[in-house]
């Protein structure tokens, strides 16, 4: 009985991300696209937890809804008239369709037959059998912080790249209208609880569904809210600290591997004493520059003053020469 | 008992739940429909976390679903007033 209860809630749960899905496509308003899509991250996020896999539940809820979420809209907020109406021709669509449709089969064959190979040896179980030495007991932190760190090492590369082509490409967005005191107050009473979740899941990751992207997330969460309910505050952040706090993932990252391989001749090959230790020490720097890279991302560009000491350098002796020349 | 008792719980939250659903599609203007939906929304969250409540024994985790529960009611109250005063502003521009 309750199997049964299980099952129509899941084929449920699938039809309505399906039907979800193809609206979000196929809608022509970009809002009611963006809030679909926001509607997806969630139902997405509760479908990983069906299928037991609560970390990236974690991850759908916070990135793939929340922030990607936030991102969404505040690109609306930039570009108000964007229509999604495409004017592609005849061919090209069915170009685009037909190679859709392929992948789809593939992948579902990949599924299928990933599913019934009757032999071969399972990740998961080499996993496990390798999780004492790992350093952490929980094993999705295990494989991405210990056996497969050089993955997750590209990933933060990916991230800074993103943020870094933002920061050429723009300046920060206009600032939203004065905010409402309500939202200031809640802001206040949230913003500390954010921040101690967002330890939280950096701490638990060792044992427990957590890690560095959700609790960099969280914390940039934290960071667009405060954005959010007080606007005025132009000059929040000091430049100078966000340079350093935006690399010092990727650069504890490096420097970790580095010094693993001159111990044991492989980059970022942990020794298993410390292995447990060492994550902790990434995994705060990571979330610390997930962090920044997510709000400066939404934010859009570079804040007030970004463009760094020797610019500024430049304008004060331009400045002091025209006053130096009134004076005279 | 307790069982019995939970399931109360969970399915008076439930029918709140489906209220403000057809409030949300039924009722006229954006006012309403926000009316419907944040106050069914709160007392069936409330109601459905009580009932989790009698059936879970852990008090940590008791505790857990009651911050969950407050933190959804502020924050549905704030984003509720949020679209609201969005909409009175919107309003006021187009007179």
């Amino acid at each position: 009985m309750i199997e049964l209860l299980w099952s129509i809630f899941d084929i449920t749960l699938v039809l309505i991300l399906l039907a979800l899905a193809w609206t979000t496509c196929s809608t022509q308003d970009v809002m009611r696209a963006v809030t679909l899509f926001i509607a997806m991250g969630l139902l997405l996020a509760i479908v990983w937890a069906r299928l037991k896999a609560p970390d990236l539940a974690l991850a759908e809820a916070v990135i793939g809804a929340g922030i990607s979420g936030a991102l969404l809209l505040s690109a609306i907020r930039d570009y108000p008239s964007t229509s999604m109406v495409t004017h592609r021709s005849r061919l090209t669509e069915g170009i685009i369709n037909s190679l859709t449709l392929a992948l789809m089969i593939l992948m579902s064959w990949a599924a299928w037959h990933g599913l019934n190979m009757s032999d071969g040896v399972r990740l998961s179980e080499q996993v496990n059998s390798q999780l004492p030495v790992s350093g952490v007991s929980n094993p999705v932190t295990a494989v991405l912080l210990n056996f497969r760190a050089y993955d997750t090492l590209l990933e933060l590369a990916v991230v800074l790249t993103a943020v870094l082509t933002v920061l050429t490409l723009n300046e920060k967005r206009a600032d939203h209208e004065a905010s409402s005191p309500l939202l200031q107050g809640m802001t206040r009473w949230l913003v500390p609880l954010l921040v101690v979740t967002s330890g939280y899941l950096l701490w638990v990751g060792a044992h427990a569904p957590g890690g560095a992207f959700q609790a960099g997330a969280m914390l940039a969460a934290a960071m667009i809210l405060l954005q959010l309910a007080y606007p005025s505050r132009r000059q929040a952040f000091n430049n100078h600290l966000l340079k350093i706090l935006l690399v010092i993932g990727i650069l504890t990252f490096m420097l970790v591997g580095l010094w693993m391989m001159s111990l044991n001749d492989d980059f970022l090959a942990f020794t298993p004493a410390w292995a447990g230790t060492l994550i902790l020490i990434i995994e705060a720097a990571a979330t610390v520059s997930i962090a920044t890279a997510l709000t400066l991302a939404y934010i859009g560009g570079r804040p007030i003053g970004w463009e760094g000491v020797g610019r500024e350098d430049t304008h004060r002796t331009n400045r002091s020469i025209i006053e130096n020349g009134g004076a005279e | 008992m307790t069982d019995t008792l939970a399931m109360l719980a969970i399915f008076s939250g439930l029918f709140f739940f489906f209220s403000g659903s057809i409030g949300l599609l039924r009722l006229p203007d954006l006012f309403s429909r926000l009316h419907a939906l944040a106050k069914a929304d709160n007392v069936g969250l409330a109601l459905i976390a009580l009932g989790v409540i009698i059936l879970e024994p852990a008090l940590i985790n008791d505790i857990k679903i009651v911050i969950i529960w407050l933190l959804v009611m502020a924050a549905s109250a704030i984003s509720s007033h949020l679209v609201a005063r969005h909409a009175l502003r919107e309003n006021r521009n187009d007179d």
